[in-house]
Order: C-alpha cells, then structure tokens, then sequence
C-alpha cells in the first residue's frame, strides 16, 4: 500500500462522514450563500472601488463570500473537527493504527479542498445567476484556480496547526472563531476598505493571510490586477503552519 | 455469533503451538512481551515503580490492579503511546517507543476509551481500518467473531455502549494482529455479551494470539487468563496462574454450616455460632475433617443446612493483596488468622 492510495482510500471515508454529519455540511455551504444574500439586501446596491477597478457591491460579495467560504471549509472546519475527534478518543485510535501522519493530515487536507472547490463552483453560479457576477474564465482561471489551491492548503494547514493550541472540543469554536472572526473584518471580506480606512487595518491586512487570498480570488471574480505576491505570502504562511501542525500536532486529549 | 475461524487462517506455524494451556511447551516457547525493571511518573509521581513480567506467544495474560494501580499506564508504554523513564520493554522483539511504526501494524489495540467516527457504519470503519494492514483478516469474519453480524450495516451512532465496544474489538482484530491488548474490554457489557467477548478471545488463543488483559473483573480473569498478575501502587504484588495466585490453592479450607441450636459439634468445630447461627471454621486437614463431620451429622442424624466447603476466591486473594499493598501488612494475615479451628462466625 502507497502512501497515495492510503490518502486517498482515507478522503473517501472522511467523505463519507462529512455529508453524514447535517450540521457540518449546513454551516460550511449555507453560511456564505446565506452572508452574500444578506450583505448585498442589507447594504443596498452601491459601488465598490478597488484600484482603478470599480464595480457593484454585489459583485464584490460574491468573491468575498467564496473567498470567506474556502476560509470556512478549511481553517475552521478542520480545527474544529479535529479538535472533537481528538476529545472522542477517534484520534488516539488512529494513532494506534499503521496510518502514517502524512497520510492522516493529507487525507484530512484533500477533502477540505475538495469541499472548497466544490463551495467555490456553488458561490459563482449563484452569484452568476443572482447578480449576474463576473465568472474566471481562460488564462485567468488557472492563476484563479492555483490561488484557490495554495489558499484552501494554506488554511487546512493552519486549522491543523491551531488545535495544537486548543485545550479541548469546547474551547474550539471560540478560538477558531476568535482567531479569524476579526482577521476577515480587519481585511475587508465583510465591509470592503474604503479611502479612510486606517493604516492600522492595512497593516494587519498585509500581514495576514486573509487579506491576500481574498485579493487573489477578487482578481478571479472582478478583474483586479492578479498579484503573485498574494500567493507567496499566502503560501508562506501555509508552509508555516504545516511545520507547526507537524510538530506540535496532538493525537490525545490534553490530560485534565 | 459464529466462534469458529475457518481452518484456512490457521497457518502451520501457528498449528505448532495451539493449545494455549499447553503448560509443557510454555517454557520453550518464545517472548512476545519482556519487561524489566519499567519505571515511570508523572510530576514527581511513579505510577509505574519498577515492574518486571514476560508474556510467553500464545498465553493470554491478565493485569489486575485497582484504579491508579499503573495497568494503563504499563499498556501504554507497550503499545507504544509513551515513552518510559528507564527499563527494558520488549514487544514481539521491538522497542514500542523507538521502532513503534513497525510495531503498528502487528499489535491490535483496544484502548480504555476510545471513539470511533459515529457517522460511518460499522462494516464501513472495520474496512476502514482492515485496509491499513498489510494481512487483514476478512472484515465480514471479525463483525461476525465479535458478535455484531446483524448490526453490520448500522452507523456506529445508533449503536449502545456494549455494542460500539465489540466495534472496538472488531478494529483490533481487523489487522490479524499476533499480539492484542484489551484494556478493560468488556467494561460496560450486559452478561451475555461478555460471554460473547470473551469466547471471541479464546477463539484468538487458540490461534496462537498473545493476549495482553487488563480488567477489574475477576471472573473474567479466572475465565481468561493463563496467567494474571496483581499491580498495585505501580509494583507487582503477585503473579501467577488463576487458580494458585497468592498461594490460594494452598490456603486453609473453610467450612461453614448451620447446625440446630444447641447441638454439640465434634472436636475442632465447636467454634461457637455466628449471630446468623452459622459455625465457620478453617480446617487442617480437608479430607479427614470433613469426614469427621460428616460422619458425625449422618451418625446423629443432624442437618448440616447451608454447607460449604470454601478455599479463598480470586477475588478474596485480589482484595487482601491490593489491600495489603495500601496497609504495608502481609498477604497471608487473613488466611493465617482464620487457621488453627478458631472458628469466626
């Protein structure tokens, strides 16, 4: 047996638990459908400038929600499954069994992509069909979809790397939460930067990884200037994470 | 439930060394487990003080202890979750902590608590985990082994407590493993699925499967075990099999029984009644003791209502044993007291 073919033999059982589980699949695909209808009701129709690039506010959801949606899928639903299942002893069991880490960590990886992908297409039509969204397509669509790739890694190694800071399942939502609840609004997926918008913000933005990936995806949706830079820091972040997930990485709950 | 394996899975070299019990060949056989001088704490605490045992291929061997005893933690090292302070562990000839991922893939783990993901089914995550294993026994064959053939296709979810036990068993079979180790296995079962459990693990014996157990049931020690082990504050306090752990098959018989009031017993059982009017008395000599009493209740025609005629149970050698580790007194202090005919009522 490869280590591919355990992989893959292991997304095709994650698969399986997943769409089992109502309230994992409600929260990862109805929270940002649900966020993109509510913003562009909510705000009204107005016009967003990014650049030089100026476009409708409903089209700017709809990037920002797919990019908060990959975010979702991955960073969080990873830390916080992980988490549980650590607590259920379900990890302990695994560690007993001959699956290489590589092999659990890849499998877990590899179905939060897919899963994002499939979030992705899902956001797009609907925006397409709703709000008639601009949709990647050509060369721009392979930049788009490496972006995607690199982004949705990047944070599943991320969500990996947090539950080795996580006490226990209850703790969590909160820190998941904690931790990028205001990274998405301090990066303007939520409310999009306007010309007063302090340097502060800014600064976070570019320190942090969310502000890049939701460029990199924008530039897919609406036509920004696509900006390798967002990859690598993106990328660099995920490579720290998935050191850090690998080397602090717990199979067992934290002994009370 | 079917207990039989098919003859195919039984490879000659396992022929060889069948019957467990085989008490013979037990010396000549080979070591699936040494353990010398293990040593381990926690913040200061030994839990495990310096234990020695061996587990010969093929035996099925049984650790008894009180909660804080060490049993878990002693497993553990074994199996490789952690790491010792010092002494020799040997598991199947490898080192648990530095050659672990060898190790995996040859031992069958059924932990203490454990949790399996409870949206699949439990064909679903035995195939699952049968297919991280080079050799997999048939997954069909180990939901059967374990009992939950008509729950095959049912998320581990709907199952009870006892039922997603046998699942764990199931996942630690599911690899062929030569040497098992069952951490309270049968906690949390109803009788009859205990019965069940513990057939599947006999079957295993007789397989030539090693089998490590840990328990707080003494029948199922007694029932299980060819050899059991007694920790307590992380050292050994006896080890043996079953039916002479603490010299118990040497220890003084005592008989109990009620006579009629008033009547006068025969020299060594006049140890006066207790206050539920019956005479118990620790006897010398069974055979012609008995006799003498007998003969005298036939000869004066009196009812020895309630007879019993009682060595100490694995269970009383348990108690005064893990007892006697917490009071520093000696094992053999209650049999002692209770020999030289004084009867205690």
């Amino acid at each position: 047996m490869s280590a591919v073919t355990l992989t893959l033999s292991q997304v095709r059982y994650v698969n399986k638990a997943f769409w089992r589980n109502p309230a994992r699949v409600f929260f990862t695909f109805a929270f940002p459908l649900m966020f993109l209808v509510i913003f562009t009701s909510l705000l009204g129709n107005y016009t967003v400038h990014i650049g030089s690039v100026s476009m409708k506010s409903s089209t700017y959801y709809v990037a920002s929600m797919a990019c908060f949606g990959v975010i979702t899928a991955c960073y969080n639903n990873i830390a916080i499954a992980i988490s549980s299942e650590r607590d259920a002893g379900i990890l302990k069991r695994i560690d007993g069994a001959p699956l290489p880490k590589g092999s659990f960590m890849g499998s877990r990886m590899l179905h939060a992509l897919l899963v994002a992908v499939l979030l992705m297409v899902l956001t797009a039509a609907f925006g397409r069909a709703l709000y008639s969204a601009h949709v990647p397509g050509g060369f721009l669509l392979v930049r788009f979809l490496l972006m995607l790739v690199v982004g949705a890694a990047s944070f599943c190694a991320l969500g990996l790397a947090i539950t080795a800071g996580v006490r226990n399942a209850d703790a969590a939502p909160a820190i998941v939460n904690a931790s990028i609840m205001p990274l998405l609004f301090l990066s303007g997926v939520f409310i999009p930067f306007g010309k007063s918008t302090p340097d502060w913000i800014l600064w976070v933005a570019r320190l942090f990884p969310v502000k890049h990936f939701a460029s990199g995806m924008m530039a897919g949706f609406v036509g920004t200037p696509f900006d390798w830079t967002d990859v690598v820091v993106v990328a660099a972040w995920g490579a720290a994470g998935l050191f850090l997930a690998i080397r602090f990485f717990r199979w067992e709950p934290r002994a009370a | 439930m079917s207990p039989e394996l098919p003859a195919s899975r039984i490879t000659s070299d396992e022929g060889t060394i069948s019957a467990s019990h085989a008490v013979d060949e037990s010396s000549t056989r080979a070591l699936a487990v040494e353990v010398r001088g293990l040593h381990k704490s926690y913040d200061g605490v030994q839990a495990v003080d310096g234990i020695d045992f061996v587990i010969r291929q093929g035996e099925i061997f049984a650790l008894l202890g009180p909660n804080g005893a060490g049993k878990t933690t002693t497993v553990e090292i074994l199996e490789g979750y952690r790491s010792r302070d010092s002494g020799e562990v040997r598991v199947l000839g490898c080192d648990p902590r530095h050659q672990r991922s060898l190790l995996k893939s040859r031992i069958g783990i059924v932990l203490q608590s454990t949790g399996v993901d409870p949206y699949l089914t439990v064909h679903e995550t035995v195939t699952m985990y049968a297919g991280l294993y080079h050799h997999p026994r048939p997954v069909d064959e180990v939901i059967d082994l374990v009992g939950l053939g008509a729950k095959r296709g049912e998320r581990v979810i709907r199952l009870s407590g006892g039922q997603r036990r046998r699942v764990d068993m199931a996942l630690a079979l599911a690899g062929d493993p030569e040497l098992l180790f069952l951490d309270e296995p049968t906690t949390g079962f109803d009788p009859s699925a205990r019965r069940e459990a513990w057939d599947a693990v006999k079957n295993l014996a007789s397989l030539g499967k090693t089998v490590l157990l840990t328990t707080h049931y003494m029948d199922e020690a007694q029932y299980l075990a060819d050899r059991v082990a007694v920790m307590a504050g992380g050292r050994m306090v006896a080890e043996g099999p079953p039916s002479t752990l603490g010299s118990r098959d040497l220890a003084t018989v005592r008989v109990r029984f009620r006579p009629p009031a008033g009547a006068l017993l025969p020299v060594g059982f006049s140890g006066g009644a207790g206050p539920d009017g019956f005479v118990e008395v620790a006897v010398e000599d069974a055979v012609s003791d008995l006799y003498r009493l007998l003969h005298w209740a036939v000869e004066e025609g009196v009812p020895l209502e309630g007879l019993e005629v009682k060595r100490p149970s694995l269970e009383d050698v348990y108690l005064s044993l893990t007892g006697s580790a917490e009071e520093g007194a000696n094992l053999t202090r209650p049999v002692r007291r209770a020999a030289g005919g004084k009867g205690a009522g």
